[in-house]
């Protein structure tokens, strides 16, 4: 224990004696959270809309008003020439093109059916999909009115429609930071746990120290310990740092129990330090460590859920993402921090994690060498 | 008490490169044993497996009678190791290397302090200052302070002297003689032969492979040819034409002197003399000296090299 103490001391002397180590710890978590938070936004809001109105009639022109109020839709151009709204998709000018024919409030009336045609610029596939779904959803809505307007006059004598409510549960308002801000503190202690350390162990062998420290009695144990605590304690002060700005900056909601990440998280942070020290073992110089780690997170980061569902993801990769710890964690801290799951919930995802840290501190200590 | 280093027919390859190749010595007690040998002839390697950080591909090794293999543990806690290449922290104070070093050896700084005082007063004035911020000597003295921290059995030099000024090169040996006197058995290598006199017993190693293992003065006196220093305005020219000369053995620049030996010995010398008199050097000087270690070191190099 003693040898671990000072061995422990050694190392936060020498971090903290890092200039550039000091700003990685502060600033980076502020920069990350404050930018990525922002930008990392899939809200897809006031999308350009160029109507085409052939009709000009009362109806049409409520259709138009009740697209551009909702919030979604900005009113680009109104125009007759279809040519003109073609021109702005081309531009890029316009998201949506709404082309209402001539005689739609009469078809309406007269043949009870009449067509609208509704151009998306499909490039940004999801952005065409919510598109898509926003307006005709609006659309809806708005046949649903005029047909009770006109067919009945009267609501109970309306014809039966199936009337869907619905209710946001956790996140309320649909605020995607909220959503976001979790998954980027995972992110940010990741980088700590699997570059830092790892980076740390073979700047030993690049400065040619471990050469010194292997011809001692330090234990294998002590040496990994003594290089592998203080980036777990420093990761676990990061998510405690982010978790506060998270608070204060972006109102992060805190339903469950704030122990129960930091528990996950510490059993989290072995599996993403295990990773660090097994790259150590068979690299030679930090940049052939950041490289390695930086291929691992950016893999694991992507295929986490944390920008895409991983929902939505094919099968096989699905598959994959059981053997991602990030996927793990970041579905762990959306869920305590937006819905309130308790150890109960979270219990099968914490054992899982423990297996992962086993096995990977186990390959990575049996593939540690003090010998070369 | 046991033999603190003892090699036996120890083989080591890398590949098709065999860097060492049947190497047998020992090392008494309180001895300094100094391994002479150009860059690249194996002596980090031999390090490098009496202190365990490599395995012999065959033959044994004991330090202080542990085998280098079954009780490296044991080893670890005995030797004193000085890597070729400066090895401590850089960005840790010269007290903060210390007292750590110290430490994972179990012990404290005070401990064993009047083994290293000496040295350490030297560097003292330093102790707070960085010691990736040390000049080369400083460093030095600081690593040696470091390997005997825990009071070694055995210490491994390797290199210590390499760019390092002459004055701190002169104190570093000072202060190994003066721990060998202690009862410390010192295994030290070095590239440059003149500090091969400073040592007890030495080795000559080339291309992984010893070549002579005797006292210095052995060494010397075993060199039995006769050796001119020679020199003239200009030197090159002169090197040049003694080379040429059909009856020159060897002929090596040695400071400010050629030293030459002949293939007839002193009978060569009239020959030499009517053949330089035709390439008519300025200032020319010539006269009988006694080999120096360094020559004999070149000899032996050579012989082995035919």
């Amino acid at each position: 224990m003693r040898t671990i103490r000072f061995i422990l001391q050694k190392e936060f002397l020498q971090i903290f004696r890092n200039k550039a180590m000091v700003r990685i710890i502060f600033i980076i978590p502020i920069v990350q959270l404050l930018v990525l938070s922002y930008a990392a936004n899939y809200e897809v809001k006031n999308m350009a809309i160029d109507v085409v109105d052939y009709d000009l009639s009362p109806w049409s022109q409520r259709l138009v008003h009740k697209l551009t109020s909702s919030g979604y839709f900005r009113l680009q151009r109104h125009t007759f020439n279809i040519k003109e709204a073609y021109e702005d998709l081309q531009r890029d000018k316009a998201d949506v093109v709404l082309v209402v024919p001539r005689h739609f409030e009469r078809d309406l009336v007269k043949e009870d059916k009449a067509p609208l045609q509704l151009l998306v610029n499909a490039i940004n596939g999801t952005k065409a999909g919510l598109a898509n779904a926003y307006a005709g959803s609006i659309i809806r809505d708005f046949n649903k009115n005029i047909r009770t307007e006109w067919l009945a006059m009267d609501e109970r004598n309306a014809p039966p429609v199936i009337e869907v409510t619905y209710s946001n549960w956790f996140n309320t308002r649909l605020d995607y930071k909220v959503y976001m801000v979790p998954g980027i503190l995972v992110v940010l202690i990741t980088m700590i746990g699997s570059f830092l350390s790892g980076m740390n162990i073979v700047k030993e062998k690049e400065i040619g120290t471990i050469e010194q420290l292997n011809v001692t009695p330090i234990r294998k144990y002590h040496f990994i310990l003594g290089k592998l605590i203080p980036f777990w304690i420093i990761a676990l002060f990061e998510l405690a740092f982010g978790l506060l700005v998270g608070k204060l900056v972006f109102s992060l909601p805190m339903a469950g129990s704030i122990w129960l990440i930091f528990l996950f998280a510490a059993v989290y942070l072995w599996v993403m330090l295990g990773m660090g020290l097994l790259i150590s073992t068979f690299t030679e110089t930090q940049q052939q460590a950041m490289f390695i780690a930086w291929f691992f997170v950016l893999i694991f980061m992507l295929m986490s859920g944390l920008f895409t569902p991983v929902e939505s993801m094919p099968g096989w990769a699905q598959v994959l993402t059981w053997f991602n710890p990030i996927a793990w964690f970041v579905k762990v801290i959306r869920m305590v921090l937006l819905k309130g799951s308790g150890l109960a919930n979270i219990q099968t995802y914490l054992l899982i994690m423990l297996a992962y840290a086993l096995v990977m501190n186990g390959i990575a200590i049996w593939n540690y060498r003090k010998t070369t | 008490m046991q033999t603190p280093i003892v090699v036996q027919d120890v083989h080591k390859s890398f590949g098709a490169v065999k860097a060492l190749h049947n190497i047998s010595f020992t090392v008494q007690e309180g001895e300094l044993f100094g391994l002479i040998g150009p860059d690249g002839a194996g002596k980090s390697t031999l390090f490098r497996i009496l202190t365990t950080l490599l395995l012999a591909d065959k033959g044994q090794a004991t330090v202080n009678g542990l085998d280098v293999v079954k009780d490296y543990k044991a080893i670890r806690k005995i030797a004193g190791y000085m890597p070729g290449r400066f090895s401590l922290y850089q960005d840790l104070t010269v007290e903060e290397n210390l007292h750590f070093f110290a430490t994972i050896f179990n012990t404290t700084v005070e401990a064993n302090y009047d083994l290293i005082e000496e040295i350490y007063v030297q560097i003292a004035p330093f102790k707070k200052r960085p010691a990736g911020k040390l000049s080369g000597g400083m460093k030095q003295k600081l690593a040696l302070c470091c390997a005997l921290v825990h009071k070694p059995a055995v210490l491994f030099l390797d290199e210590p002297t390499t760019g390092v000024d002459p004055v701190s090169r002169k104190e570093f040996w000072d202060m190994l003689q003066r721990l060998k006197q202690k009862g410390i058995a010192i295994l030290v290598s070095t590239p440059y032969m003149d500090e091969a006199m400073l040592c007890d017993r030495v080795a000559l190693i080339q291309n992984g492979q010893l070549l002579n293992i005797d006292t210095p003065q052995h060494i010397i006196a075993q060199f039995s040819k006769p050796m001119w220093a020679v020199r003239a305005k200009h030197m090159y020219r002169l090197i040049q034409d003694l080379r040429a000369f059909p009856g020159t053995d060897s002929c090596y620049a040695f400071g400010e002197y050629l030293h030459l030996t002949l293939k007839d010995g002193t009978a060569g010398v009239d020959a030499l003399q009517a053949y330089l008199d035709t390439k008519h050097h300025e200032a020319f000087t010539m006269f009988s000296i006694q080999a120096g270690i360094e020559d004999c070191f070149m000899e032996l190099m050579n012989t082995e090299n035919v």
